[in-house]
Parts: structure tokens; sequence; C-alpha cells
């Protein structure tokens, strides 16, 4: 049971904050950190693995203080985001390296290399391999000491179906052998497939927490806003308007479009095509206007 | 102090760079020159030293130090791939304490070396010049690496820097103003080769016992504050 606690964190550089006043405990199983990019993710898990002093509050390790403190690393397993690496090595010689840095050897590298299932290039020189192959040996690398907590950053980028499906069912089975796994994601479905618990970071701040369903609620419970162009806008409007789930809609006259408001998400996308096909309309255009990940994010912010 | 593994890891990523290539490259050149300088003007003392002088510890010696000493760390902080190293139960110091070690022996072999065998085509050491600028070379060696590996560890441009030390105010500066030769390894190292050399063929600006606290104190503290950065070395701020 190996758990951080980040108290009261806040980190600056310069004039901007990028984190804000977090406080939050990540415990044994898979937590997804979720945030739009530039929220203040990957300063949050630099914080958690070492690399950055916060500027006030404390990020501990089981009650110990992670910065300047080398003996964490113990525990801690790190992939981080960035792509360099020993580009000279071949996959086995740098998680070997890895190994004996932590007085480990050749036989937990290759087990490593297995469990990440890499031992068929493991002798390829690491300049040679995709984005999926170096993501797999980086996690080799962080699991040659079986660490009890496993922190990764935007670990699923760049990486394709196939190779992001293993690394979740990897990760799945790292979280359910008890170990802390936390890994960062700006893709809701990602952390939804993946993540029992969910952290949300909105521009530094700590917006929401808790398991999936708390959040995805919160998420398609806001006002969700189309922009709607029919064979008939005005019956239509009229039409839509007589049911709960829809809270306001506008004529764009200009636009030549109807701006509906709908409060009841699920609801309103099973209404639209049944009311269109009862009194006869067709749907032209059916398009989301607020469903950028900032508009969904920054309303969790505000509820 | 010493890591067998960071040290393998620093003299792959040192030897297998393209700018290894300079490695090769001075001393080729050095050895090149003064087969050179021996088949046209024969063995001559004076043209021995004024060539190892000038030549070998003022501009090959600096040089190897600036590639060896921040190429030790400069580029793995850059790209961020230090933190392979940083993220495991060792000591930062001793991070900095091999690397260091790496970047000695890396000047040295690529310094010190062809500076023994130039001093031997040019006049067969005669009056121990070649010895002599061969210990200075190896001080300087010390000196240098540790010099040029706090430079790697406290700034992105540690090469410019490097060079601008080594070219402008080691050759430059120390040409035209006296008080810049004090604050110089190359004098320190010269202070070293003039006691071994014969006949005050060779000459420095700095006192010998002077010329050792300074070379000392140099190297330590430059070590000792290059760990202490890489303690905090904060490798975040993308975001």
């Amino acid at each position: 049971m190996t758990t951080i606690d980040i108290d009261h964190t806040s980190r600056w550089f310069g004039n901007v904050v990028a984190v804000n006043d977090v406080t939050m405990t990540i415990g044994p199983g898979v937590t997804g950190l979720l945030g739009p990019n530039g929220a203040g993710k990957s300063t949050l898990i630099n914080m958690m693995g070492g690399f950055l002093a916060p500027s006030t509050g404390t990020v501990t390790l089981d009650g110990e203080q992670i910065w300047r403190n080398e003996s964490v690393y113990k525990k801690i397993g790190i992939v981080p985001e960035r792509e360099a690496m020993y580009d000279f090595l071949t996959g086995r010689e740098f998680v070997v390296a890895n190994a004996e840095l932590h007085g480990l050897g050749a036989r937990e590298a290759g087990q490593a290399l297995a469990t990440v299932e890499m031992e068929y290039a493991q002798d390829r020189k690491i300049q040679t391999y995709s984005k999926g192959m170096r993501q797999r040996v980086k996690m080799a690398s962080a699991l040659v000491h079986n660490p009890s907590v496993l922190l990764l950053d935007e670990p699923f980028n760049g990486m394709d179906p196939r190779q992001r499906m293993q690394l979740m069912n990897l990760l799945r089975r790292m979280g359910a052998e008890g170990r802390t796994v936390l890994f960062s994601s700006h893709i809701l479905e990602e952390v939804e497939q993946l993540a029992s618990h969910i952290e949300v970071i909105v521009a530094g701040r700590h917006a929401a927490s808790g398991d999936f369903r708390k959040i995805r609620r919160l998420m398609t419970d806001r006002p969700h806003r189309y922009l709607i162009r029919s064979s008939d806008d005005r019956a239509l409007a009229a039409a839509l308007i007589a049911d709960p789930s829809t809270a306001g809609i506008e004529v764009d006259l200009k636009e030549g479009a109807l701006r509906i408001q709908a409060v009841d998400f699920g609801r309103f996308t099973t209404l639209l095509p049944q009311v269109a096909q009862a009194n006869g309309i067709r749907l032209l255009t059916v398009s989301p206007s607020d469903e950028s990940l900032e508009s969904v994010f920054s309303y969790l912010v505000a509820a | 102090m010493y890591n067998p593994t960071v040290a393998r890891l620093t003299y792959r990523a040192l030897l297998g760079r393209r700018r290894a290539a300079i490695l090769f490259v001075l001393p080729a050149l050095l050895i090149v020159i003064s087969v050179a300088v021996r088949s046209f003007s024969g063995a001559d003392d004076q043209v021995a030293a004024d060539l190892l002088g000038s030549f070998a510890l003022a501009t090959m010696v600096p040089l190897i130090g600036v590639i060896a000493g921040t190429g030790a760390i400069g580029p793995e902080i850059d790209d961020g791939s230090i933190v392979y190293l940083l993220a495991k139960p060792v000591k930062r110091s001793t991070i900095i304490f091999t690397k260091l070690i790496v970047a000695i022996a890396v000047t040295m072999a690529f310094s010190a070396i062809p500076t023994l065998i130039a001093g031997f085509i040019l006049n067969g050491n005669g009056q121990q010049i070649a010895i002599a600028y061969t210990v200075a070379a190896l001080v300087a060696s010390i000196a240098y690496a540790a010099v040029f590996l706090l430079l790697g560890t406290v700034t992105r441009h540690a090469v410019v820097f490097g060079l601008v030390y080594a070219l402008v105010w080691e050759s430059l500066f120390g040409n035209l103003v006296p008080g810049a030769r004090t604050l110089s390894v190359q004098q320190w190292s010269l202070a070293l080769a003039q006691k071994i050399g014969e006949n005050d063929v060779i000459s420095s600006d700095v006192g010998l016992p002077l010329a050792v606290v300074l070379l000392v104190g140099v190297t330590v503290a430059a070590t000792w504050y290059a760990g202490q950065k890489l303690r905090t070395l904060k490798l975040a701020g993308e975001e």
C-alpha cells in the first residue's frame, strides 16, 4: 500500500501559476489524471516524480518528502512523456542499464522486457524503434525494480490502437496487483477505459475527483449546445421545445439555423431524430457547438 | 562515489556523437604538424616548447576539455534523457563524480597522450619538454573537465561559454591583459610544466604553490557545485 499525498500544493513559473493549491491523494489502483493540454498535469507529475519542487505545499510518498530524496525511487517507476532516451543503446542495453542503477541485473531486465513484450526487438538500437516500441521500453525501464508506484505522463500519445490496448491491459494488471498507477491524459475516453479513479485538473486547479461515472455525469449533464439545420426549422423548434430535454431554442436568421440548448443529453439525442421523423422534417445539419474539451472542462470547473 | 553504469552510458554518449570527431581531429592535427616541423627544421627545443605551449596546451587541451566536460552531461540535460539517471536511488553527487571521472579520462586520453607523442616527435623529450607539457596537459584536463562539466549543468549554452572561456579568455585576454593570466587553467598547469622543464625553457605567470591551490580549489568547487545543481535540476517547464 503506497500512497502519494499532495497537500495544498502550488507551483508557479515566474508569473504563471501552473498548479494552484491542489490537494489530492493517489492510492493503489489505476488513477487517471485528466485535463486539457497545458492544465498542469505534467507539472503535477513532475512534482510527484521529484523533478520539480512545489512552490508551496508538500508532495509526499508514504509520508516521506519526494523532492531531493533519491531513496523514493526504490518505490517509484517513471515513464516520462519526453521521447529522448539513450538512442544509441539497444532496448536490452537500456533496460539493463536501468536495472543496474537499481542494483539489479540482466535477469530483472529480461523479465521487464518480457512483461512489455519487447523481447523480439530487444537487440535493435532504440533509434530504430517506433513510438509504441519506445513507450514499451520506457515502461520496461520503469518496471525493472518492481516499483509499487508507477507514474506515466501521457503514455498513450502517438500509440496505435493495438499498442494502446496492450499498454492499457498492462496498466490494468499493475493496478489489480495493488500498485499505485497514475497516468495523465487529455482524452476522456482513454481515462474512462482504464482508470477506476479520476482526478481532473483544469487551468492548474483540481476541478473534480471520483470514479468515472461521476465525472461522466458531470460532463454529460451540462447544457449541450447544438447547431441544427433542417427542412423546416420553425416546426422542428416548436416540436422540440415541448420536451423538457430542451431548455432553449434560438432561430438564427443570419445562419439559417437553430441554436438549441439541451439539458438532458441522453434524452435529447434520442428525441431529435424521432421528432424529425414524426413531423416529416429532414435534418440537414446537426453539429454540437461546444464539444471542445476545453468547454467540457471549463464546465466542470464551474460545477 | 563512482557508478560503473553511469560511466558506461557517459562514455558511449560522449564517443558516439558526431561532436566526438573533434576529439580525434585535433590530436591528429598536432601529430601531423609535429612531424612536419621536425622534418623541416629538425629537433629544436624552443620550437618544441612553442608548439606544445601554443597549440597543445593553449588550444587543444581546453577544446577537448569543452567537448568532454560539457558533452558528459549537457546533451542529456538538454534532451531530458537524464531523467533515467535521476529517477534512480543513486546519489546525485555520485552521478556528477562519475561523469567527472569520465570527462577527465577522455580529456587526458585525447590531449595528454598526443602531447607526449608530439613532444617526443619534436625533440625527443629534450630538456624534459615532452614530459613537462604532458604533465601540464594531465593536470589541466582535470580542472577543465570539472569547470566545463559544471557549465554543462548550469547552462544550455555550455559549449559556447566553454569556447569563449577557452579561446577568448585564456588566449586573447591572456595575451593582452597580464592579470587575466592569473585566472587561467593554462597558466596554472604551466607552473607545473615550468618546474619539470629544464633551463627555463617553459615559463608561467603563476607561482607553483598558488597554481596548485587554484587548480585543486577550482576542481573541487566546480564539482561540488555541479552536484548541488543536479540535486535541484528541474526537468519540467514545458507547460
